[in-house]
């Protein structure tokens, strides 16, 4: 039986505006992925903790406006405190070209700005799932 | 023993993750996981919460995890919530409710999607109970949206079922009769808050009054919350505990569990059986080339399948 990929969609930060989340999880579950949502205003504690315990492939983190630049790595690293060394990390948000390449050298793989294609996203999660682990 | 199942009995639960994942792919080393941890099975206690979907399990849960965290007991959950029938995925979130207690070292919290397990997800989530049982949690809440045969499948691998209704359901209510109200044990009406919960109750206790009353009847309790108001949860909390000794007094729970037992092995038995099956026959011909042979009407489905039985039972060697 195939292994379905799982995705927990993350909102860390405190702006409540989910629509931007809850849009990315609806495209991502019509495209055959297992979604888990946690809600607004999550801590990078709970983020780790919650990508732990459901044991998912890929983690997208999704910020409107603020501190993507503490939350985003802070999240990475509880990740791989914890032993999730294969989980996948991708971001989405309004944020700044200047501050997408100090993400990624900090390990959020792919940042998704407002407007970007969903297919841009699928194929993101494509191409990088010969690398989850079981 | 496997290093995952040595992890999963200390309680490790990135281990007790990995090993629901195991659970969930089917992966190769899953029945070896289940023998090494099952003598460590037994000490937990299984509560079942169904009901209509939005009428407040989730929220439900997160009063019972805080009312068990306060009395030291370790507590897990599993939420299991439907799969698309068209892309099989899914949008698991009803741990948005219970996120408050993500980062409780007590408490470990699982969402798994409805579709697509070898076995059905009633197989998957017996087994996910056993390795959360192994790794030392107390409680384990199955949360299940009461509407068809696999809910009830999975609400059936519990010692206790809380069924939750809500006012506002309509005719809905009547719907349920036929067979989600047979498998409630505790009856939960949540949303008192609102008009018409009181006529919940009575609409309930009115059908409940229809239930088979034998020598061994265990009376189900009725129970009025609100989860928003946080009411009425130390009430479902006693009655709960309360109906639990009553049917372990009388048998009525070892009962349950060996009747689960035997599920299971019939479970596991057709599906062996299937795989095997399924494997022999396709071995000699292909699958598409039998379906050809009786759409042309050259054999019967019937006459086929028992053709194929019969030189199954007499030709098949394990391997
Ligand atoms: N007024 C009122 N609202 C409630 C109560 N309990 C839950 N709710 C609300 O009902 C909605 C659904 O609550 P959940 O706890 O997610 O319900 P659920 O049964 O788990 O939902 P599904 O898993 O989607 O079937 C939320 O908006 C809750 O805030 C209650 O006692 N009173
Ligand atoms: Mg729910």
């Amino acid at each position: 039986m195939a292994k379905k990929i799982r995705i927990l969609i993350a909102k860390p930060g405190l702006d409540g505006h989910d629509r931007g989340a809850k849009y990315i999880a609806r495209a991502l579950k019509d495209a055959g992925y297992e979604v888990i949502y946690t809600g607004i205003r999550q801590s990078p504690q709970a983020i780790c903790k919650s990508a732990i315990q459901e044991d998912v492939d890929f983690v997208g983190l999704s910020l409107l406006s603020g501190a993507h630049n503490e939350l985003f790595p802070e999240v990475v690293s509880l990740i791989r405190k914890e032993g999730g060394d294969n989980i996948i990390i991708f971001g989405g948000g309004v944020i700044p070209n200047d501050d997408i390449s100090y993400l990624k050298k900090k390990g959020i793989e792919a940042i998704f700005t407002p407007g970007t294609p969903i297919k841009d996203v699928i194929n993101f999660i494509e191409a990088n799932k010969s690398r989850i682990s079981h | 023993m496997i290093e995952l199942s040595e992890n999963v009995i200390k309680g490790q639960s990135r281990a007790v993750a990995r090993a629901i994942s195991w659970i969930e792919n089917d992966h190769e080393m899953k029945e070896s996981l289940i023998d090494q941890i099952y003598p460590y099975c037994g000490k937990a206690v299984v509560w079942g919460i169904t009901g209509p979907p939005g009428s407040g399990k989730s929220s439900l849960v997160d009063h019972l995890i805080f009312r068990m965290r306060a009395v030291g007991k370790k507590v897990a959950v599993i939420a299991v919530d439907p799969s698309s029938p068209f892309s099989g995925g899914a949008i698991l979130g009803d741990r948005i409710r219970m996120q408050k207690h993500a980062t409780d070292e007590g408490v470990f919290i699982r969402s798994m999607a409805s579709r697509g397990h070898l076995g059905g997800v009633s197989g998957a989530t017996s087994d996910a109970i056993k390795v959360l049982d192994a790794a030392g949690y107390d409680l384990i809440l199955i949360e299940t949206i009461g509407v068809g045969q696999t809910e009830i499948e999975v609400m059936e691998l519990s010692d206790v079922v809380l069924l939750v209704l809500v006012p506002g359901l309509g005719d809905e209510i009547q719907a349920l009769k036929a067979g989600v109200m047979e498998i409630g044990d505790v009856f939960v009406v949540n949303k008192s808050d609102r008009d018409d919960a009181d006529k919940v109750r009575a609409e309930v206790k009115y059908i409940l009054e229809f239930k088979e009353q034998n020598g061994n009847y265990i009376e189900n309790p009725v129970v009025m919350t609100s989860a928003k108001l946080n009411e009425g949860i130390d009430q479902l909390l006693k009655d709960t505990e309360n109906y639990l000794h009553n049917i372990n007094l009388k048998g009525q729970l070892e009962a349950r569990r060996k009747l689960r037992i035997l599920n299971e092995i019939n479970r596991i038995i057709s599906g062996k059986i299937e795989e095997e099956l399924k494997t022999f026959i396709t071995q000699k011909e292909k699958l598409d080339n039998w379906i050809e042979k009786i759409y042309q009407k050259k054999c019967s489905p019937y006459s086929f399948v028992n053709e194929n039985f019969k030189t199954f039972l007499k030709e098949y060697k394990k391997p």
